[in-house]
């Protein structure tokens, strides 16, 4: 193990997501609602990454996430890492891949969509086209780039 | 969720729309049946739009239905606070469809789910309005004995006018041509240029109107709405410039139709209403029809 990878404490169980974009790190704790999660979570941010220039780093204890879960984090930051771990040992490195179809984390960017009036939970279709990530408002059928999408 | 709703003209395909257009025809031939004996269709108008409630209310008592609803928002109990889904389920206990109109864009798309009746939409913000469409289809193809490899000059607003892209859609199983006539501020967004790309569609697009259709099947004319420009000067400037005049049609194919959504503006003179081309009132009247079409689709009726 390198000293790079000792600098927040090693994880015995659990799920580790790196790699992650220092400025879209907090987002991530947003998109797994990890701000009430009972685990133990340690969080690094602003460490020097060769990848990814400044990076955030998760590490949540005991717990293990499904697939629909981590797949969120690929609208936002698709080139995290999700490392599971057991018994200090990574026992899955999981692949991110953006769902065909996002509920409730991305709000709509049209003001007069239904879902910005009235409690109504978003739906997105992620359609991927040849010149780059676009989501659409499954409701008043917006279209949004990957990079302009609001995480509520 | 009743799967017979109609929120979208993309949610029909090409025989769909053609067995809707074959439906109208009938409708056209006797506007009178009881088909809807027995029946209630609610129309909830969330924002005013009489043209088109009339329409569908007409549509409604022609085929023997009864009729309940609200004509504004300030009628309705959304005024005290009620949520969409809260309406359109208390609506369902008493009503076999609904026809609603709404501001809020996505409001059908989202009442279609919640609701255990179908819903049609009659327009939600500026995203769809398929009524508008098919009755557009029904208008043309009337005129021109088909819908296939017409030629379609589309005038006016290009840019926020929601027609004119339903339009573009519902035509592409057509192979049609286009000519997209507009001002700069108001041409054609990107999207519907690529759309057409992709599908093979060819267009061109001019910034004049002058006789720029006389190779063209149909005219379709679009309101130019001065809210639509930033600049106040350049609308005083070109808004005559979209001016239609009787005397522009002196070129024109003797098939040429003209199309308006209703209501207009200034865009045709009405120099033009006397010339055997002007189709928009025929068109607006073919509404009825259409909608006669839509309510037996979505209630399964026979005919
Ligand atoms: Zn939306």
């Amino acid at each position: 193990m390198s000293t790079k990878e000792l600098k927040v404490a090693a994880l015995r169980n659990g799920t580790v997501i790196d790699h992650i974009p220092a400025d879209k790190l907090y987002k991530v704790v947003s998109i797994l609602h990890l701000e009430i999660c009972e685990h133990q979570i340690t969080i690094g941010n602003n460490l020097d990454s060769a990848k990814v220039g400044k990076k955030g780093i998760i590490k949540i204890s005991d717990r293990a996430f499904e697939e629909y879960e981590t797949n969120k984090i690929a609208l936002i930051a698709p080139n995290a890492k999700i490392n599971i771990i057991r018994d200090f040992v990574v026992v899955e490195k999981r692949p991110l891949s953006l769902p065909d179809e996002i509920r409730e984390i991305v709000q709509c960017t049209n003001p007069v969509c239904i879902t910005n009036n009235q409690p109504v939970t978003t739906r997105f279709h992620v359609l991927k086209l040849e010149d780059g990530i676009v989501l659409k408002c499954h409701y008043c059928e917006r279209e949004v780039n990957r990079d302009k999408v609001k995480i509520k | 969720m009743s799967n017979n709703s109609l929120v979208s003209i993309a949610d029909y395909s090409k025989e769909e729309i053609l067995s809707i257009l074959d439906s109208a025809a009938n409708f056209e031939v006797n506007p009178n049946r009881k088909t809807l004996d027995g029946k209630v269709i609610a129309t909830l108008f969330f924002e005013p739009s009489t043209r088109t409630r009339l329409s569908f209310e007409t549509a409604v008592v022609r085929l023997g239905g009864s009729i309940i609803g609200f004509s504004d928002a300030a009628t309705s109990s959304s005024s005290k606070g009620e949520t969409l889904n809260d309406t359109i389920h208390m609506v369902s206990c008493y009503a076999d469809a609904i026809v609603m109109r709404h501001p809020l864009e996505g409001a059908s798309r989202y009442a279609a789910e919640v609701s255990p009746v179908p819903i049609i939409n009659a327009g939600d913000g500026a995203n769809q309005h398929p009524s508008q469409t098919l009755l557009d289809l029904y208008s043309i193809q009337k005129t021109q004995g088909t819908l296939e490899n017409l030629t379609i000059c589309l005038v006016g607003d290009l840019k926020y006018g929601r027609t004119v892209h339903s339009l573009i859609m519902a035509m592409s199983h057509f192979h049609p041509t286009f000519k997209f006539i507009a001002h700069d501020e108001l041409k054609m967004p990107d999207e519907y240029k690529v759309f057409c790309m992709k599908n093979n569609i060819p267009f061109t697009e001019v910034t004049e109107l002058n006789d720029n259709f006389n190779d063209a099947d149909i005219l379709y004319m679009t309101r130019v709405q001065k809210e639509r420009f930033l600049d106040l000067i350049e609308y005083e400037r070109v808004k005559n410039v979209y001016t239609l005049k009787n005397e522009m049609l002196a070129n024109s194919k003797s098939n040429l139709r003209i199309l308006h959504p209703l209501p207009r503006v200034n865009e045709i003179d009405p120099d033009v209403d006397c010339n055997e081309k002007a189709y928009y009132f025929k068109q607006a009247q073919n509404g009825l029809y259409i909608r006669q079409a839509i309510l037996s689709k979505v209630l399964n009726l026979n005919l």
